[in-house]
């Protein structure tokens, strides 16, 4: 909880420079804008960060919600698919195509990064091929409300998407934080061997996590698609992956697995979009958002690093110190 | 022997670690063109010693003088300028590079001047003269993932030899080498005496010592424990005889249990079992209910994969076990766990335990199931479970949320232990229970290793130290290259026996 607290306070720190620079921060519809886009990139980010926790990486989120997008958009609009059946197929797509990521690095033994990075390529070309490069849309077609509440509306004046978030990240708090599978993930990722050595399937348990990040990366997809109303297949989603692993990252979650928590994900998420809201708001160039992103995302690690060390050399001492009132008695 | 001024004297060499005394004012010369074999069990101080010379430790206290003038050895690269070399046990070869690029790293000749490019005509021209002197018949530019084992051994020699070498240190240079391949090799370590090269000769393979060594130094317990100075006086049953001479510790003394607590039925039956390092080798055994057998053996004998092959964890090319009768099929440690079955592996800090994880966390985890309803851990439950087990074996930690990481190492071998006795266990698999840890924390856990087999566990120990082995065992098997030599009852007990059938002799 500590780990979450220091990346806390800095987006603390950051909303209130920016009301006090720029007031419009604080409007109402600047901060359902933000709590849109927090929604919007914090359901994905929850499932990478997953992924992140068993030490591994999934590169291909962009491209996946890019194909997802314009399938999803043909589904609806030009073969007619009832909007249920188009939802559960986009869903389970993903979560198919994931699931062969997850049985590649758990059978095969081929590295997430390499595996992840073949599905960004392929599902991108897949995408442009199969709708010749030109963009898909839902336009003004009827009988989607449903998707275009889920992306635009609000509920009690909460963006719908925020309103998913709250609940995705309330599920997987649970089942990170209080289930058997979270603990064998966390087990699993900060070492595989002794993990094993404790009876735990550290394949199944992998490769779920995958799967997992595919059911919501689709989810994220689905609002991406409706929110933008019309996807690009050669641009939609792109970059969207390092959105993701800079906020699971920055949240707390170690790339060596192991590590990392729902709360910090999601706080992570929320200061990378206000890092984006203020470029815009101090009249930043927007030429230098990445840039502004970058060094934030540097110094955060930093300084959770430094803590780091200096929390276990603390219960190090405590030790020492147990050990010697232990040894005093007998002395 | 030679009256002149040694090559090599190292002389009164200690060193301590944390909690152990590891080498105990010993002392060792080597003239030049010398073969000395240097031996003793497992533990006995060899490797430290040998560490100390090559530069890869310091030492606490002593000399060592070269050619009669004293040096500082402060790493591995000072060493190898004053001519020592040390061909590890693990070669310590790059396979991505090829045969020159080994034998002249760190040492590459360089032409074009500030450009430093690597002079590969000389470097390919030199290292084929040198392999083919070793008797090696491959080019130099083979990469070295393409070579036998032997065959990138003879690279690391011939590594040393390009770096001047007057000292090579082989430690235990045949335990990974076929007959033909260590008779090759015997004959090139004579031929690098001839050339006046001193050679110190780390073996467990007593007939190798007697064939090439001119002098054989005895260590034990990190003492000296006698040097046979004749060629023709170095033979299997000396050496055996000196390097086990001992007086068991206290430990065990007037403290041999016998078996008092072996209770009748058929307990662990491993009927056949092959592991895939030892592949022509079928292994059994059996351990009554409430017995400890002893498996004896030394390093790179093939007792851990025996014992990782019957937990799971290593799939066995063939696996025929049960417990009181009963057939165990056993694919992977999850099975191994569900029958009963369970193992306290030997690297406790990469396999028993997740470092990172709390006490609490690492004793429930392969028992979390049983903690939880519908999935979600009942963490006031598993709190209570780590809190009862620290006190039953007595685990001295601050609290139970402390990470495993920052005990000691006897406790964390407890916390091992502890995970497993949330269960039942028939079988308990115990791979060098007492390594690394602490003369207090050894005896606990002896004490506990009785009490779980009182209570009619089969126990079966793995061990290296000799006394330990002797001191808790009903039986002793003992495996030599993964073939179990013999089984030996209470009676014929001694570190003499043992030790025979662990080099080889039948029994």
């Amino acid at each position: 909880m500590k780990k979450e607290l220091g990346i806390f306070v800095l987006l603390i720190i950051l909303c209130v420079i920016v009301s006090v620079i720029n007031p419009n921060f604080l409007a109402a519809i600047n901060l359902q804008n933000l709590a849109r886009q927090i929604g919007a990139f914090g359901i994905f980010s929850i499932g990478l960060g997953l992924v992140i926790i068993t030490g591994g990486i999934e590169l291909s989120v962009g491209s996946m919600m890019a194909l997802l997008g314009v399938l999803l958009s043909m589904m609806l609009t030009e073969w007619g698919f009832p909007v249920f059946i188009g939802i559960i197929a986009c869903i389970g797509l993903s979560m198919v195509l994931s699931l062969g990521h997850g049985l590649l690095i758990t059978r095969m033994n081929m590295q997430p990064f390499i595996v992840t990075l073949c599905g960004l390529l392929f599902y991108r070309g897949l995408a442009r091929f199969i709708t010749k490069d030109e963009t898909k849309g839902f336009g003004t077609v009827a009988g989607l409300d449903f998707l275009r509440f889920t992306a635009n509306g609000n509920l009690l004046g909460i963006p719908m998407p925020f309103v998913l978030l709250i609940v995705i990240a309330a599920i997987t708090f649970v089942v990170l934080h209080r289930s058997v599978y979270g603990r064998y993930l966390f087990a699993t990722g900060r070492n595989a061997e002794a993990a094993r050595y404790a009876g735990i399937n550290t394949n199944r348990i992998i490769t779920l996590s995958y799967v997992i990040a595919g059911a919501l990366t689709a989810v994220s997809g689905i609002i991406f698609a409706f929110y933008t109303n019309s996807v690009s297949p050669a641009n939609h989603g792109n970059a969207y992956e390092l959105y993701g692993i800079a906020a699971a990252v920055l949240g707390g979650c170690s790339l060596r697995g192991g590590e990392g928590s729902v709360i910090g994900i999601l706080i992570g998420t929320a200061l990378l979009q206000v890092l984006r809201n203020l470029v815009n708001l101090l009249g930043i160039p927007s030429s230098l958002d990445f840039a502004v992103m970058g060094a934030v995302i540097l110094i955060g690690v930093m300084a959770d690093q430094i803590f780091t060390e200096r929390r276990n050399r603390r219960q190090l001492a405590l030790v020492r110190e147990s050990a010697a009132r232990d040894a005093t008695p007998a002395a | 022997m030679e009256t002149n001024t040694p090559l090599l004297e190292m002389v009164g060499i200690s060193k301590r670690f944390p909690g152990v005394v590891a080498l105990d004012n010993v002392s060792l010369n080597v003239h030049q063109g010398e073969i000395v074999a240097l031996i003793g069990e497992n533990g006995a101080g060899k490797s430290t010693l040998m560490k100390i010379l090559g530069g890869a430790i310091s030492r606490d206290d002593g000399s060592i003088n070269i050619d009669g003038t004293p040096v500082e050895i402060r790493s591995p690269a000072n060493a190898s300028s004053l001519g020592i070399e040390f061909i590890h046990q693990e070669l310590s070869v790059l396979d991505n590079l090829d045969v020159a690029a080994n034998i002249f790293l760190h040492r590459e000749p360089t032409t074009g001047g500030f450009l430093k490019l690597i002079d590969r005509n000389r470097i390919y021209r030199d290292s084929d003269v040198l392999l083919k002197k070793l008797g090696l018949n491959i080019s130099s530019r083979t990469s070295l993932e393409q070579l036998s084992i032997a065959q990138q051994q003879l690279v690391e020699i011939a590594r040393a030899l390009s770096a001047g070498a007057r000292i090579i240190i082989m430690d235990e240079p045949t335990s990974s080498l076929t007959l033909t391949e260590t008779r090759r090799l015997l004959e090139i370590v004579k031929d690098l005496k001839a050339e006046q090269v001193s050679i110190i000769y780390i073996s467990h393979r007593m007939h190798e010592v007697e064939e090439i060594a001119d002098r054989a130094v005895v260590l034990r317990d990190g003492r000296n424990a006698g040097e046979i100075q004749q060629r023709n006086e170095i033979t299997h049953e000396r050496m055996v005889r000196m390097m086990v001479g001992r007086d068991l510790k206290d430990f065990f003394k007037g403290e041999r249990p016998g078996n008092g607590h072996v209770q009748q039925g058929a307990g662990f039956e491993v009927r056949k079992l092959r592991t895939q390092r030892y592949p022509n080798h079928t292994i059994s055994f059996t351990v009554a209910p409430g017995e400890v057998l002893g498996l004896a053996g030394l390093v790179g004998a093939g007792r851990s994969e025996v014992a990782r092959a019957i937990f799971g964890v290593e799939p066995a090319l063939e696996a025929d076990m049960a417990v009181n009768g009963v057939d165990l099929h056993i694919k992977n440690a999850h099975d191994a766990i569900t029958r009963g079955v369970y193992l306290i592996p030997e690297d406790r800090r990469q396999n028993g335990l997740i470092v990172d994880f709390n006490v609490r966390e690492n004793i429930s985890l392969p028992n979390l199931e049983n903690f939880s309803s519908a999935k979600i851990i009942d963490r006031g439950r598993e709190t209570k479970l780590a809190i009862d087990a620290c006190k039953s074996i007595n685990i001295k930690t601050p609290s139970p949320e402390m990470r495993a990481a920052n005990l000691s190492g006897g406790n964390q071998q407890k916390v091992v232990l502890a995970r497993w006795l949330t269960f039942s266990p028939k079988v308990l698999i115990f791979d060098e229970p007492t390594r690394g840890i602490d003369v207090g924390a050894k005896s606990e856990i002896y004490a506990l290793i009785r009490k779980l087999a009182a209570e009619g566990v089969s126990v079966v120990v793995i061990s290296s130290e000799m006394e330990e082995v002797l001191g808790i065992s009903d039986r002793i098997a003992v495996m030599h290259e993964g073939k179990l030599t013999g089984i030996l009852n209470r009676p014929q007990f001694s570190e003499e026996a043992v030790m025979r059938l662990a080099t080889g002799v039948e029994g």
